[in-house]
């Protein structure tokens, strides 16, 4: 009996050892700083989403659930009333109250070249009712006011009141009230945190936790595969077989955010750049026919790319979001591969020879981008557009892009709500309105703007949805942007451990478990 | 002696202008880089407000110009990324780069040069053979390739060492060190031997043709009649003939192992100042980039005036200054 009792006293104190071990985590992009009001970068995000706490968090699938606030709620169209949870402590003992909320938005727009003035400018004026409310005023109707405060972390005013961003990197000023606190930032390094046994939400599960920056993808295989690491995100699409088969390994899919599009100059009625297969450029803009731009679309057999040339780690895709997200449209298929159909409307365009043009791509920001380029360049051969391939280094490419430089190209875009997107990519381009910011194609369809600045100023949530939806189905039906795929996002970790895999991409340690 | 060294300097001093304006330019002509770090979700004001914070809205002479001024204040800039001094992120990652890079050429030099040495003493024996033959390889073998290997044989298959990443730090005189402690030494085996592999070949086959060389002078066979230890011969006379050309090259690639360690320091997540310029320019983060190559033109002209230095005082025959 008392060996029985030893034996298991034993397994017990093994298994709590287990647990207190360490998590170490390979992520696959460098982080530049710890200041969480500087660079909108997913890997710093993703660091603070652990030191940190939003008012609002968002679930697996990127919808919005209660993080800091409990519930908020629109007093008018241009008042949002949060309710702050209570007894919330940061790292330092502290109590969180909405003194540091108000602190935190309002560094936001004082960080020396901080992006996250980008979700608190709209505000105007803020109330302190009592210590855990909070009522922001904004100039004219918005509703985007609690997804926009999910992108702001809140700081402690006490600790973060003059702090500089050398004293994020330090940890003077990390103090937060996330699920870890900060331990040590070894820049291109790693990042260390250690538990925060008094999280509002509950402790996490692992006693420290280390962040190695492996931005090789081979280096950060071999390092799950050696046992250095425990879990590891972006898994190259080519080990994905390989994985699976491993017996010590598990991998855990979800689809991403991230949707990978074309988009067509649409600019002028005449591109120098579209021309004939002889080399003399084309009378008209043959992207200005929409019986062209369904040519392409159908012209792209999406579920061979999203099988041969992604392993399967892509979804062919029909809206500019992905699934999970707000705002997408369930109704709208993706184009079916037809090349028939293709080559006859194209004959009907006034275009029974084709055309040629440059596919201009980069080779080094999303999954098999230049493959991709390749592929589709292949298949357009095939209903008689010649396309030649033109792919940057993404350094490269953006400024490109931003200058109008390309008459066809690709790029890929992440958005937690449809009408968000729609916003920056082919709304027509107004600097007033901060409409189509990115929109490099030209793109313009008076009813989609109109129907999206209905959506921003349409404060209920389910109205909201309807109308980004209605957006989304205008802006598709007349091909603004011709989708590809939604990447699926992967990652690998020991058998032993379960991730709920995240359409944001975070890779969230609290989120982590052993089985 | 002294006006050598300072006209090396003023030469050097030349150099770093010429060479920020070049990458001022260069980066220029990429592209604006506030389209690679503006935030998704921003729009066209929150663009505008970006690019005039960093100084990019303004003509690229008003914008060197700046940069000439605030750098002979000895300022050379913000990082766009980092949002830390340009010059200090690099200092922060210069000791890892140096770490790693001196013990990559210790190994070069300490293994290279005896068994450079023994091969040449004894070409047509079977080690020399070997040692000949396995030169070619480590010279043509790419490095990005040999740094997977190890990490596949020697952490995945074996398990013997750490696939990547620099182990703890000690701290002496300000500088974090990592070969102090066995776990450090752990992480510093594999990218050093694979940063090492190349210049082991080189400074092995410099060694041993100096050595088949010397073996036929007459000193050698001078000092054979007169009855010294082959040991003797070897060890002393053969050795500081050999030593003069080897120091010239090491010299000259210890600035290329620093320079392009980034290949060793990416496979190996080495946390080293290699890496930083390569992130950098993926961003294009101009200020460090700048700062990074004036720190290492200046490192470029350090190590060749130590080489000169070390040659001269090798070989008395070797006058400073002069010549034409």
């Amino acid at each position: 009996m008392s060996l029985l009792r030893a034996l298991l006293a034993g397994s017990l104190l093994w298994l709590s050892a287990a647990h207190a071990a360490e998590l170490r985590i390979g992520l696959a992009a460098d982080v530049t700083s710890m200041d969480p009001h500087f660079l909108n970068l997913q890997p710093n995000v993703n660091i603070g989403w652990h030191v940190f706490d939003a008012l609002t968090h968002v679930d697996e699938d990127a919808r919005l659930i209660p993080g800091l606030a409990a519930s908020w709620r629109a007093l008018d169209a241009t008042t949002w009333e949060f309710k702050l949870r209570r007894g919330v402590r940061f790292h330092d003992g502290s109590e969180l109250t909405a003194e540091d909320v108000v602190f935190s938005i309002e560094r936001t727009l004082q960080v020396p070249n901080g992006q996250f003035g980008t979700f608190t400018r709209r505000i105007v004026a803020k109330e302190i009712p009592d210590p855990y409310t909070l009522r922001l005023k904004t100039a004219a109707p918005y509703a985007m006011v609690p997804y926009d405060l999910n992108s702001v972390f809140i700081v402690s005013k006490k600790a973060a009141t003059g702090a500089r961003p050398e004293d994020f990197d330090s940890g003077r000023a990390m103090i937060g009230t996330g699920p870890y606190r900060f331990a040590r930032f070894a820049r291109g390094d790693r990042v260390e945190l250690a538990r925060n046994d008094r999280y509002w939400g509950g402790p996490a599960a692992w006693d420290k936790v280390s962040f190695r920056i492996i931005p090789t993808d081979g280096a950060r295989l071999a390092g799950l595969l050696s046992g250095d690491l425990d879990l590891i995100e972006q898994v190259p699409t080519a080990d994905l077989q390989r994985i699976r088969r491993d017996a010590l390994l598990e991998t855990a899919t979800k689809v991403s955010w991230r949707t990978i599009f074309f988009y067509l100059d649409r600019h002028r009625d005449r591109d120098p750049r579209i021309s004939d297969k002889a080399g003399k450029p084309l009378a008209h803009n043959p992207f200005s026919d929409i019986r062209v731009r369904r040519a392409l679309s159908q012209a792209i057999n999406r579920q061979a790319i999203a099988e041969r040339l992604m392993d399967g780690a892509a979804l062919p895709a029909s809206n500019l979001v992905s699934p999970p997200v707000f705002g997408y449209a369930a109704d709208l298929q993706p184009d079916a591969y037809d090349p028939e159909g293709a080559k006859r409307l194209l004959a009907e365009a006034g275009y029974p020879e084709g055309f040629a043009v440059t596919l201009s791509a980069t080779n080094n920001r999303y999954v098999n981008d230049e493959q991709l380029a390749q592929a589709v360049a292949q298949m357009l051969a095939r209903i008689g557009i010649q396309i030649r391939v033109a792919a940057f280094p993404v350094n490269v490419y953006l400024p490109k892009g931003a200058k109008g430089d390309f008459a066809f190209a690709m790029l890929g875009w992440g958005s937690f709500s449809a009408d968000l997107a729609l916003r920056s990519l082919v709304a027509t381009a107004d600097a007033k309105k901060g409409f189509g910011a990115f929109n490099w194609s030209g793109y313009s369809n008076p009813k989609l703007d109109e129907l999206l600045e209905r959506a921003f100023a349409t404060v209920d949530e389910k109205a909201r949805e309807a109308l980004a939806r209605e957006a989304m189905r205008t802006a598709m039906r007349d091909y603004a942007v011709i989708p590809l795929h939604h990447q699926v996002s992967t990652w690998a970790m020991k058998r032993s451990l379960a991730y709920a895999p995240r359409t944001d991409e975070f890779t969230l340690a609290h989120h982590v478990r052993a089985k | 002696m002294l006006a050598y060294v300072a006209r090396r300097l003023a030469q050097s001093l030349a150099v770093l202008v010429l060479m920020s304006l070049l990458v001022f330019a260069g980066v220029y002509a990429v592209g604006n880089p506030i389209d690679i770090l503006v935030n998704p979700q921003s729009d066209q004001d929150e663009i505008a407000r970006a690019t005039a914070a960093l100084g990019l809205d303004r003509p690229l002479a008003e914008q060197y110009l700046v940069f000439l001024k605030d750098a002979a204040t000895g300022d050379l800039g913000r990082s766009f990324v980092y949002n830390a001094p340009a010059i200090g992120l690099i200092l922060e990652r210069m000791p890892a780069t140096l770490e790693l890079a001196t013990t990559a050429m210790l190994i070069a030099l300490l293994l290279g040069v005896p068994l450079g040495l023994w091969a040449g003493v004894s070409p047509r024996s079977t080690a020399g053979r070997a040692i000949s033959a396995g030169s070619i390889l480590g010279f043509s073998l790419p490095t990005f390739w040999v740094g997977l290997m190890l990490i596949m044989v020697f952490s995945v298959w074996l398990g013997w060492l750490p696939t990547s990443g620099r182990g703890p730090t000690t701290t002496i005189a300000g500088i974090p060190l990592s070969f102090l402690s066995i776990e450090g030494l752990r992480h510093l085996a594999l990218p050093a031997a694979n940063l090492a592999l190349f210049n082991l070949s080189l400074v092995a086959r410099l060694a041993r043709s100096g050595a088949r060389e010397a073996m036929q002078q007459d000193y050698v066979r001078f000092a054979r009649a007169k009855g010294l230890a082959e040991s003797r011969i070897v060890g002393t006379h053969v050795l500081k003939n050999v030593l003069v050309p080897v120091v010239t090259v090491a010299g000259v690639e210890f600035g290329s192992v620093i320079a392009f360690a980034v290949v060793t320091e990416s496979i190996f997540a080495w946390p080293g100042m290699g890496k930083l310029l390569i992130d950098s320019i993926g961003v294009l983060d101009r200020p460090v980039m700048v700062a990074y190559l004036c720190i290492v033109v200046l490192l470029f002209v350090a190590i060749n005036l130590a080489v000169d230095l070390l040659v001269s005082w090798l070989d008395p025959r070797v006058r400073l200054g002069a010549g034409p």
